[in-house]
């Protein structure tokens, strides 16, 4: 944990006041760590939420990220899933409001009722959060808003990158789901079409009518 | 408006239109679909002063994005639950609920826009099934009072001049033509390989699917760039050959078409005479105007062209304008559908093309005796997900199943690898078929719920007759057979249920030679008033095997020369 934080901060500091030639030298290397970094730029010191506040975004973050979890490919946190529902609530989904409002302190009730000494969703371990989040699954009293937050998250993860809603930051969600981002594709297109000779006619004489 | 120019026609007259109200043009057409392009481009081409009446806004391909929460979630292209609420009930004993029962192309162009663009010609047992099959009990099955031939040059027009690619002859079971297609097929991609081989081993004779989108450019129109963002969205390169990219710009560039947007027809008005005198609308703002014509063409689709006639009742109509026969708005048909899934070993990446490259019609007439019911169609390789309906359905309602196989976890780890390895190795095979015109089946006007503007909504009420059922789950036990055969890792399907969603809206109008027993006659003349026309899926008799907006195209070019031989001789009623 402690060494990505390091790393994350040497990489802020390198992207920016690096020399042309030294980005001419270093190219595919610095341009991912420009990508890396501005991903991490934007989690990291990001302007207000427009509709959470820091606390709820946190506790938001930390539920999305089990939803769809970082592990060896980025999750809802790397795609940026917080900010897509922070803008999401106050535009097309104003109708979900009321649900997080509602919603969450009931969770952090559950959090502290199953884990004492817990106090939020985001200070418990990923195991115990889990177990919050399978109870909620089940509990038809919660189950709305559990609902709401994983369509929300999902959305958020994969939503089209050339979209306005701050979601799938860096196509990090199409990556992890193996969809190129161009706008057109030539064939062939998967392992079954690429040795496909032209249309034959079948063998045998077609039947008729 | 320019010639040719593609802007959009709110922004570049704001206030004003090619022609006023009070010009009686030669016709107002309500609706600017699939028909109503086309009949607009006809009597446009032809000399007519034509307006448009649509009631969606005029977008274009710079509004076509991929975003499929504009799309999909806030119905950027489509009808609105919130500004126009339905209401659903199985039969007419029951009082009907308020919910989403439909989705239609709200916009110029209509649905053409967003269609999967799978456009099969009917055969020529689709005009004469009745005759040759017999009556079917508890339904109103009948032939068709015009056959494949009278509709034959009509099918080759649409393919020639609106742009269908495909492949003459590749299918044994093609009906006969007069002419190849324009284009050859569009590339086939790997569901397409999959389930052409498969198909092959069992038997059966699959070929390339006859598509409304270009595999070559035409002026001012790209070829498919095979972007993935197909069903359901409009296209932004205007390769989907929609009404808007084709005949509403046509019609546009003759000079004398008017295309009026923002204008939701809500009354046809008739005088003492009998004939009608134009179409009343609201404007964006909300003030209503009659636009008057010499003669009426309704094109508003099998749900709002009902809708618009029960509306527009009067006390010589008091049923409905045009409904001496009760039956506008009857004999509701949605065809019948189901679907099978597959996972492969390798990938796909069917996200990658347009939705459907092979089709097959060794099913498109089934014996009744062999198998005990009535009803055929076609079988589809397909993948019509985009990344988020894969990952978690919800389009068009929110229960719609998504990608991921039954008993997925729905979050977490095991969710996110699913994801991350299915959504490149899946496939899909639809199943297509007739569905039975049933009386009691229909679009009416709620008695309670209002929509935005005050107007009585939309009463859907529709139970599959039995045999649609059958039929449906018969076709789908095929498409697990055949992804048996094609080796796939898994396989699922949901079970067939009982409509509660139309996307296919036909038979509300229906054409016939008996007054009694139909609403329009062969030249689409409604049998009630003389300068009244309907043309679109409502028109239909049967329902056909499951793509219906090829023949509605092709409908309305033979409607647009019977109407404009009425027009010619002085016999429009005027």
């Amino acid at each position: 944990m402690q060494d990505a934080l390091s790393r994350r901060r040497f990489l802020l500091g390198s992207a920016t006041g690096v020399s042309a030639t030294w980005a001419a030298a270093h190219w595919p290397a610095a341009l991912a760590a420009a990508d890396y970094a501005r991903a991490a730029a934007r989690s990291a010191g990001r302007p207000n939420f427009e509709f959470f506040t820091p606390e709820q975004a946190a506790e938001i973050d930390a539920i999305a990220a089990r939803i769809i979890p970082t592990d060896d490919t980025p999750g809802a946190r790397e795609a940026g899933v917080v900010y897509f529902i922070d803008r999401a609530l106050k535009t097309f989904a104003s109708d979900s409001q009321k649900s997080y409002i509602e919603g969450l302190p009931v969770l952090q009730a559950r959090v502290r009722e199953m884990f004492p000494g817990v106090e939020k969703f985001s200070a418990a371990a990923p195991e115990q959060q889990d177990e919050v989040l399978r109870s909620f699954d089940e509990d038809s009293n919660a189950k709305n808003f559990f609902e709401t937050l994983r369509r929300h998250t999902i959305a958020g993860f994969l939503i089209d990158p050339d979209s306005d809603t701050g979601g799938n930051r860096e196509v990090v969600g199409w990556k992890v789901i193996g969809r190129d981002r161009e706008h057109m594709f030539q064939p062939p297109f998967g392992y079954y079409d690429k040795d496909y000779p032209a249309w034959q006619p079948a063998p045998k004489d077609a039947e008729k009518k | 408006m320019a010639a040719g120019s593609q802007g959009r026609g709110e922004e570049m007259r704001p206030d004003q239109h090619k022609y006023k109200t009070s010009d009686e043009v030669d016709f107002v057409i309500v609706g600017s679909g699939a028909a109503g392009g086309i009949l607009a481009k006809e009597f446009s081409t032809n000399g007519f002063r034509v307006v448009v009446l649509e009631q969606g806004p005029y977008l274009t391909e710079s509004d076509f994005v991929h975003d499929e929460i504009k799309i999909l979630q806030e119905d950027l292209l489509t009808n609105h639950p919130k500004l126009q609420p339905t209401t659903f009930r199985k039969t007419p004993d029951e009082k009907a609920k308020q919910q989403r029962a439909l989705v239609y192309g709200r916009l110029v162009g209509g649905t053409s826009v967003h269609f999967t663009a799978n456009f099969w010609r009917f055969h020529e047992i689709d005009f004469v099934e009745r005759s040759k099959i017999g009556s079917i009990a508890g339904t109103g099955f009948a032939d068709w009072p015009i056959t494949y031939a009278d509709l034959e040059p009509y099918y080759t027009k649409v393919e020639w001049e609106i742009g269908v690619s495909g492949l003459a002859g590749a299918s044994p079971f093609d009906p006969p033509r007069s002419k190849p297609y324009p284009m050859p097929p569009l590339p086939v991609k790997s569901s397409g390989v999959i389930f052409e081989r498969a198909a092959r081993k069992l038997g059966w004779h699959p070929f390339p699917t006859p598509m409304a989108i270009l595999s070559q450019p035409r002026p001012g129109r790209s070829a498919c760039v095979n972007c993935g963002f197909c069903l359901a969205f409009g296209c932004e390169v205007g390769a989907k050959s929609s009404s808007l990219a084709t005949a509403i710009r046509m019609a546009e560039r003759t000079g004398r078409c008017e295309i009026r947007p923002n204008s939701y027809v809500h009354r046809v008005e008739m005088d003492s005479i009998g004939r009608v005198t134009g179409a009343v609308y609201f404007d964006k703002q909300r003030n209503a105007h009659l636009q008057r014509a010499k003669a009426v063409v309704v094109c508003a689709n099998g749900a709002e062209t009902p809708r618009l006639l029960l509306l527009s009742a009067n006390k010589q109509f008091p049923n409905g304008l045009a409904n001496s026969s009760g039956l506008v708005g009857k004999y509701l048909m949605l065809n019948s559908y189901a679907e099978a899934l597959g996972l492969f070993e390798h990938p796909l990446n069917d996200y990658k093309g347009y939705a459907v490259s092979r089709v097959l019609h060794d099913f498109y007439e089934l014996d009744p005796q062999k198998v005990g019911f009535y009803g055929g169609g076609g079988l589809d390789a397909r993948f019509d997900f985009t990344p988020i309906t894969f990952a978690m359905g919800g389009y068009p309602l929110s229960e719609a199943p998504g990608g991921l196989p039954p008993k997925t976890p729905r979050w977490g780890k095991a969710f996110k690898d699913a994801l991350s390895h299915d959504f490149t190795r899946t496939m899909k095979i639809g199943c297509h078929g007739t569905s039975l015109p049933v009386e009691a089946n229909s679009f009416s006007l709620d008695p309670d719920l209002k929509d935005a503007w005050g107007l009585p909504a939309l009463r859907m009420t529709y139970k599959n007759h039995r045999d649609d059922l059958k039929l449906a789950a018969w076709q789908q036990a095929r498409a697990l057979e055949l992804l048996d055969v094609a080796g796939a890792r898994m396989k699922w399907h949901t079970l067939v249920e009982e409509d509660d969603f139309a996307f296919h809206l036909l038979g509300t109008c229906r054409m016939g030679n008996d007054p009694k027993t139909s609403v329009i006659n062969s030249d689409h003349r409604t049998h009630d008033v003389k300068n009244l026309f309907l043309c679109d899926g409502s028109s239909f008799v049967t329902s056909g095997r499951g793509q219906p907006t090829m023949t509605i195209e092709a409908l309305a070019f033979r409607a647009a020369d019977r109407i404009m031989a009425f027009a010619k001789r002085g016999d429009l009623g005027a």
